[in-house]
């Protein structure tokens, strides 16, 4: 029987190779035609820990982490216990392993799994150059149904070499020998026309991308988990279209860097996670107040302090919205899927040169390391639109009052426009002032530039109607999204409402939003329940309005928000 | 220098309508005059200069100078600069502050600015005192002063050495300067501006409200005995043995100046996305030759 989905767990000790294996996997599965979804796991390790890939495989697009795991995939058994609460066995599960890493552990037995052992060191070991990992991509690919060319296609992408492709697809080869036949596995169906405009890619790169297309030519970061990979594309990246990246000494140096291309001109960004997006903050308010702008990237991991630098949360609402020192209005904006990385991050960078307000990017870890092979993102025109003179009026003014706000930006190397950027309160000339006038006039024209800004229809994504509503934001909108498939469920129709411009916040869009609805229910991925307190203190909300927040590490799925909806019908 | 005749920017071009607001016989109005007058000898247009700070006493100089400027948070002078430079390496960056924030707070950029050698001058107005703050211990300050108010006693640790932070981090271009002689301390900057690379100018600029020993300064700054080194062993042996009163540029080094890497081939966006396309050439190629 054809069945939507197929999720795959691949797991194994860092060093394994399994992220090789769940990436190719996913290609290949592309390949044939069907969309995925891989979420990796691991620990904060790089050798010696654990590493999971966990993928979901369907002919239609996937927006979220599946319940259930319909097969698990071990190529040893080092560590799994660490995933015993992100691996969720079923009595339908199949798990398949190597005898010589020993016996199952007891926590996946006690699954009540069927289990299939597979000789995977035995027969790596038997091939001149093979490993185990290149016979459980086998093994996994023909359970699956993946044809084996599809898997050499995305072997010679990986591997440099003909020896290399060649020893891995030994190693293939005897996997799809010894794949258990008659497995049990619920087949996908193939697609009945090849299909074509698809991407590969992570919520990372799609963010660094989305960067460039809004028209940064200058990046500069700090390594951390889990956004090390945005800097790492942009690092490759920004020289081959004329920008600059710099590795910087530490996260106070980055924004720096980057708030001085922006005084110079050029569109700018960095990316960083918690810790390093604390370190920051002081620099980011200089840019509010000196009017530069800039784009930091948050890529949200769990907190507090170190934290779990592997896993995903949303706990840095707070720091992002109030984290600055003084009132200092900018723009906060959150990405709602994978592929809106690229769509909400070139958006930030249009706003924060359109506005000369420093934009945060809320991402998170959910969303910059899953994969996902699925349609091409709609990629619109580079607009980065800074409003700089082209020719310097007589008794140019920095920091002169303007309807929008907005006053033109003189850029170092304009004769007539010479200023001094401060991070004094000044007044419209850039004159450090104290005077109360200047104060209130300049802390005005920075909220007004942002509240008389027309966000319009992209500052959140709304979707189904009904009386009865989920709000939630960033990476928990893919479940939301899986459920409002569910909606002909609910009295009343399902609504959903994702916010992607949570700074400044918008009253008025957000009281059409509710509109008719009487029942909300608020998700988030914190404990805190940050995003639920911050949209009662802006937002009129219905009576009947819950909340369903929860920590990390673990994602929040498609299944516990339907749980939440049915007890509401509970008396 | 150019012939006064072709003269086009005069020193006084080079300073900005703000009367400055610092205490008198504070050092920092020569250090200003030099600076002017540095740019005068260069000739270099107001507005293809930009001058950065941090915060401190003499982190206000850019608003005093008549080119563009930025005065950033505390400490942040450094990376601000380079991010600047590196996106605009026409520009002519200079980068001026205090000893509290270029040493202290800012301690670690300082170091990785000198490795990462970008074509910038850093100007530190060492007075060995925080002045804003109304005089605190600064990483100059010697063990023993006791004036402190947060250092009771005096600090108790031995002040660094800047110039031989600076050398051992790879700085390009080390020189002391004076404020008591602005006329040399130009010409010093002049030096440090043409230099490639990171330059770095200790000028000793006494603070006399909190520091009045400093008032005697002038009497024991020398020019330096000997010719500037491009040795590094050299010129750390010097640096590690003079009195710290000795002006004049000390080391100048050969490295060259940091920059991006240049990819001569550039790339239309659509070209850096092929890599997220899902295809399958081989197998794309052998439906077409199948037809």
């Amino acid at each position: 029987m054809a069945q939507k989905r197929l999720s795959i767990t691949v797991a194994g000790s860092g060093g394994a190779g399994v992220m090789t294996v769940g990436n190719a996997l996913l290609e290949a599965a592309g390949l044939t035609g069907w969309y995925a979804h891989m979420v990796r796991s691991s620990g904060p390790q790089i050798r010696g820990g654990e590493v999971a890939a966990m993928i979901c495989l369907s002919p239609e697009p996937i927006a979220s982490e599946p319940a259930h795991c319909d097969l698990l995939l071990a190529i040893d058994w080092k560590n799994i216990d660490r995933f015993g609460d992100e691996i969720s066995l079923t009595g339908n599960s199949l798990v398949v392993c190597d005898p010589e890493s020993g016996q199952a552990p007891a926590s996946i037995c006690d699954s009540a799994v069927r289990c299939v052992e597979v000789p995977l060191q035995q027969l790596a070991g038997t091939i001149k150059g093979g490993r185990p990992n290149m016979v459980a991509l086998g093994v996994a690919a023909q359970m699956v149904g993946i044809p084996r060319q599809f898997v050499q296609a995305t072997l010679e992408k990986v591997f440099q070499g003909d020896q290399r492709v060649k020893a891995a697809m030994a190693g293939v080869d005897a996997g799809f020998a010894a794949a258990p036949a008659a497995n049990g596995l619920a087949s996908l169906p193939l697609p009945a026309a090849p299909c074509t405009g698809r991407w590969s890619i992570t919520g990372n790169e799609a963010t660094a991308l989305g960067a460039l297309h809004g028209g940064v030519r200058f990046a500069a970061g700090y390594p951390i988990t889990p956004a090390t990979e945005i800097l790492e594309w942009l690092a490759l990246a920004l020289p081959k279209v004329g920008g600059a990246f710099v590795q910087a000494e530490d996260e106070l140096a980055a924004i720096n860097q980057v708030i001085g291309a922006s005084f110079g001109g050029v569109p700018a960004i960095t990316a960083t996670a918690g810790p390093g997006f604390a370190l920051m903050m002081e620099s980011i308010g200089l840019a509010v107040a000196a009017e530069v702008p800039a784009v930091v990237v948050n890529v949200m991991r769990g907190g507090p302090s170190t934290g779990i630098p592997t896993k995903s949360e949303q706990a840095d609402l707070n720091i992002a919205l109030y984290g600055l020192p003084g009132d200092a209005p900018h723009l906060v904006v959150a990405p709602t899927s994978v592929n809106d990385c690229l769509n909400a991050t070139q958006w930030a960078v249009h706003l924060s040169e359109c506005l000369q307000s420093p934009a945060i990017v809320l991402s998170s870890q959910a969303l910059g390391q899953t994969r996902i092979v699925g349609d091409k993102p709609a990629i619109t025109g580079t607009d980065a639109a800074r409003d700089v003179p082209e020719v310097i009026e007589d008794n140019y003014q920095r920091y002169r009052l303007t309807p929008s706000g907005v006053s033109p930006m003189s850029l170092p190397g304009m004769a007539g426009g010479r200023y001094t950027a401060e991070g004094l309160e000044h007044n419209e000339a850039g004159i450090p002032s104290v005077r109360p006038g200047d104060h209130l006039q300049q802390l005005n024209k920075r909220r007004d530039k942002l509240t008389r800004f027309d966000y319009g229809e992209y500052w959140a994504d709304i979707q189904g109607a009904g009386s009865t509503a989920i709000i939630t934001w960033g990476a928990p909108t893919g479940a939301a999204r899986e459920q409002l498939a569910c909606s002909g469920k609910f009295d009343g129709g399902l609504r959903l409402i994702a916010l992607r411009l949570l700074a400044p916040e918008q009253p008025e869009r957000m009281a059409a939003a509710l509109d008719g609805v009487s029942r909300l229910l608020v998700v988030e991925h914190s404990h805190g329940g940050q995003f639920y307190k911050y949209l009662r203190s802006c937002y009129d909300l219905p009576d009947d309005t819950r909340l369903f927040c929860r920590p990390g590490p673990l994602p929040i799925l498609a299944a516990e928000i339907a749980c939440q909806l049915e007890q509401w019908n509970k008396p | 220098m150019n012939d006064a005749a072709v003269e086009q920017f005069s020193a006084r071009c080079y300073k900005s309508d703000i009367k400055p607001i610092w205490c008198p016989g504070c050092g920092d109005f020569g250090v200003l005059a030099s600076i002017s007058r540095a740019l005068a000898q260069l000739q270099i247009p107001p507005q293809e200069v930009a001058v950065v700070s941090g915060i401190g006493c003499s982190s206000r100089i850019p608003a005093y100078l008549n080119a563009y400027g930025f005065h950033g948070v505390h400490g942040r002078a450094l990376p601000l600069a380079t991010g600047l430079k590196l996106a605009r390496p026409e520009l002519t960056v200079l980068v001026a502050g205090g000893d509290g924030d270029g040493f202290a707070i800012g301690g670690n950029h300082f170091l990785h600015a000198c490795r990462r050698n970008a074509d910038l001058t850093y100007i530190v107005m060492d007075n060995q005192v925080y002045g804003m703050t109304k005089g605190q211990a600064s990483p100059t300050t010697a063990p023993d002063w006791g004036l402190g108010q947060l250092t009771p006693g005096g600090p108790g640790m031995n002040p660094f050495l800047p110039l031989v932070l600076a050398l051992g981090s790879g700085a390009n271009f080390l020189a002391r300067a004076t404020s008591s002689d602005p006329g040399g301390t130009a010409n010093i900057l002049v030096e440090a501006i043409r230099h490639p690379g990171f330059s770095f100018v200790q000028v000793l600029s006494p603070c006399l409200t909190f520091q009045p020993e400093q008032r005697h300064w002038k009497k024991k700054v020398r020019p330096s005995p000997v010719e500037p080194t491009s040795d590094p062993v050299r010129a750390a042996r010097r640096l590690m043995t003079d009195d710290n009163f000795f002006v004049g540029v000390l080391y100048r080094g050969e490295r060259e100046p940091y920059q991006e890497p240049v990819v001569e081939l550039q790339s239309e966006l659509s070209a850096l996305e092929s890599e997220f396309e899902v295809r399958d050439l081989a197998y794309a190629s052998s439906k077409v030759n199948a037809r």
